[in-house]
């Protein structure tokens, strides 16, 4: 275990075990949030991509919900690996893969016992398998420019505040990038000047956990 | 049916239909063939549910090649492949090539009883035509 509790409060030490609930609790939280933001996704994915964005993780996420009963009757790794097969099944566009391996690979990898260090291997394996997925990696104006960037600083150290406000960088910081990889690499450097789509997912999505964590600290 | 299997996977469910139905009017019944299109909702789209559907519908111990037109269609593709059985993961291919014309070219290829390789790399060479 790692007994830097300081640091290790602000995201995962022993008193903050994952178990089924608090696991459900979050994902329902991610859930909502990219339901919320449906139409904002679908606007920036009209923009560069082919403005399934926001609709197609709307309809993932919903069904994640509706099943969520079932899924959470489980163990914290099974939930999880249980919600990545739901997107994968029901998105219907290439995020549902993306996400969807992004979930698998964290029940997958997820540690018997949590601490920073162990959070950080297993995030940083499902990141891995998303890059592997999408054969990207980042630079290319996808959810990966905010992904990476925020689960190397959990390794090295930051906050939730810290976290949430570098995820908000690195979404705005695709928005000068020229996307080489998606739909949006057709328009070549037409992309440059939008936001990508599944960058924004993803600060959502880091946000979510964010706001839960700090709410139930 | 010993000849490799031709799945075509579009966004559009009429495209897949029509790519299909050219496939079906160049080598009939001669190999299995399945196509789809579309997302879960019935929208413009790929799902991974569906593409294992027709993997199924299409199988041949030979192998399945699957056609796809872009993005999504690709990404869903593989990841259907990933959740087949082992045995069955190995024997099944992307084409990186056009859409109809691969598909058409595959069934072709295939249609002359050739391995899975050959089928593939036929299809492709339509990238290396100009």
């Amino acid at each position: 275990m790692n007994s830097n509790s300081a640091s290790d409060s602000a995201v995962g030490n022993a008193s903050f075990a994952l178990d089924p609930r608090r696991a459900r609790a979050i994902v329902t939280a991610i859930a909502q949030r990219l339901i919320a933001a449906t139409d904002e996704l679908t606007q920036l994915d009209q923009a560069i991509g082919d403005g399934d964005h926001g609709l197609n993780m709307k309809r993932g996420f919903a069904a994640v919900l509706a099943e969520m009963d079932s899924l959470a009757a489980t163990t914290t790794p099974a939930l999880f690996t249980g919600v990545g097969r739901t997107l994968v099944m029901k998105v219907g566009g290439a995020s549902g893969p993306l996400y969807g391996t992004l979930f698998m690979q964290l029940g997958k990898s997820w540690p018997p016992e949590l601490s920073r260090a162990a959070l950080h291997n297993c995030l940083h394996d499902a990141v891995a398998a998303v890059a592997a997925r999408g054969k990207s990696q980042t630079g290319q104006k996808t959810m990966l420019d905010v992904l990476v960037p925020v689960v190397t600083a959990l390794g090295t150290g930051a906050d939730r505040g810290q976290l949430r406000a570098l995820a908000g960088m690195c979404a705005e910081a695709t928005v000068p990038m020229e996307a080489v990889r998606g739909r949006a690499s057709f328009l070549k450097e037409r992309s440059i000047g939008h936001m990508d789509p599944g960058a924004r997912s993803s600060q959502l999505l880091i946000e979510a956990v964010c706001d839960d964590l700090e709410q139930n600290a | 049916m010993s000849n490799v299997g031709i799945v075509i996977v579009s966004h559009s469910p009429d495209v897949a239909k029509g790519a299909a139905d050219m496939v079906r009017q160049m080598v009939g019944h001669g190999i299995p063939l399945a196509w789809t299109g579309g997302n879960p909702d019935g929208g413009l789209g790929t799902s991974v549910e569906k593409i294992l559907a027709a993997i199924e519908h299409a199988w041949s111990d030979a192998g399945v090649a699957i056609l796809v037109d872009m993005g999504g269609a690709e990404t869903n593709s593989e990841m259907a492949i990933e959740m087949l059985p082992a045995e069955r993961a190995d024997k099944v291919v992307i084409c990186n090539a056009p859409v109809v014309e691969g598909a058409v070219m595959a069934a072709t290829e295939a249609w002359g009883g050739s391995d899975l390789a050959t089928v593939k790399r036929t299809a492709e060479e339509l990238n290396h035509m100009t």
